[in-house]
């Protein structure tokens, strides 16, 4: 499995991102926003304020030269995986539905963050049980995730949701944490697995997060 | 050339809490307003002499960038430069 994580001006959980997975033995690669992706397995879009978040937050990273090709790279059945602003860069793209909206109560919110694991059938989430509880910090101002009633039917219809808030931080509809597209190959979410890799850093949820990652390409 | 004065707001079915926090803090200073949201604004200057033309143009640069019509909408006027 062969993992890339794309670095745009701004990013600033690109670092924690590449860690985790060369930690897990990954063989992974920063992209910088001007080059191309290439083959890889994953592409993980790191959280952040990518090209300042001018505009609107991921509104301009969706024209980077590496994000030119990522259409297909979905298509072919790849992952993606979008953190905070990488979720944010994803609904831009219109790869996922929905927007993220100035958070309810309008603070900037790092803290940590229970989430209930909806879906356990995505490639992203396999090792865990539905309905288990996991900690990843949340660290944003923009998450709340706004889809219209359709959508919302339409998420729930297709087993698109993926991981919902225990406590609502944000104001997101219906506790919307995070998402995959139909195919269940991109997932965006707001919460910080990367963040959530070690003890020492309060807590290491996260690995089961990207375990079950290396699992799935073990499995195919 | 025409300069597009244009704004973005967010739909009205939309909850805007910078709105409700500048009208609590409108209310803090004695001045009631009934609502109040917030919302960009932005000013495009065109090479273009017809509005017609213009209009056309700024209607696809609201569509392919400017406006996410997920949770936005917009209004334009146009101004012409001698």
């Amino acid at each position: 499995m062969k993992a890339g994580v794309i670095v745009f001006p701004g990013s600033n959980c690109d670092i924690d991102a590449y860690k985790v997975l060369e930690r897990l033995n990954v063989e992974v690669k920063y992209i910088w926003h001007d080059e191309k992706i290439d083959d890889e397995d994953l592409i993980l879009l790191p959280g952040g304020f990518s090209y300042g978040d001018y505009l609107r937050c991921g509104a301009i990273a969706r024209f980077a030269r590496a994000l030119e090709n990522i259409n297909e790279h979905i298509e072919k059945g790849k992952l993606v995986l979008g953190i905070c602003n990488g979720f944010q860069i994803l609904t831009e793209l219109k790869a996922l539905p929905g927007a993220l909206l100035r958070n309810k109560n309008l603070n900037f919110i790092c803290s940590d963050c229970n989430l209930i694991v909806e879906n356990n059938g995505t490639p992203f989430t396999n090792l865990f049980n539905k309905g288990d509880i996991v900690n990843f910090p949340i660290a944003h101002g923009e998450g709340n995730y706004y889809i219209d009633d359709d959508g919302l039917k339409e998420l729930i219809n297709n087993n698109q949701i993926v991981f919902r808030y225990q406590n609502n931080p944000n104001g997101s509809v219906y506790d919307i944490a995070g998402i995959v597209n139909k195919r269940g190959n991109v997932l965006g979410m707001m919460p910080h697995p990367e963040r959530a890799q070690d003890k020492l850093l309060g807590c290491e949820d996260g690995l089961k997060f990207f375990n079950s990652i290396i699992a799935y390409f073990k499995e195919a | 050339m025409i300069k597009a004065y244009i704004d973005v707001t967010l739909k009205k079915s939309i909850l805007d809490p910078q709105g409700t926090a500048v009208k609590k803090g409108l209310k803090k200073l004695g001045l009631y307003a009934e609502d109040v949201r917030i919302g960009k604004h932005i000013e495009v200057l065109l090479k273009e002499d017809k509005i017609e033309a213009a209009r056309e143009k700024i209607e696809e640069m609201c569509r392919r960038l400017l406006v996410n019509f997920e949770v936005e909408t917009y209004s334009v006027r146009f101004e012409v430069i001698e």
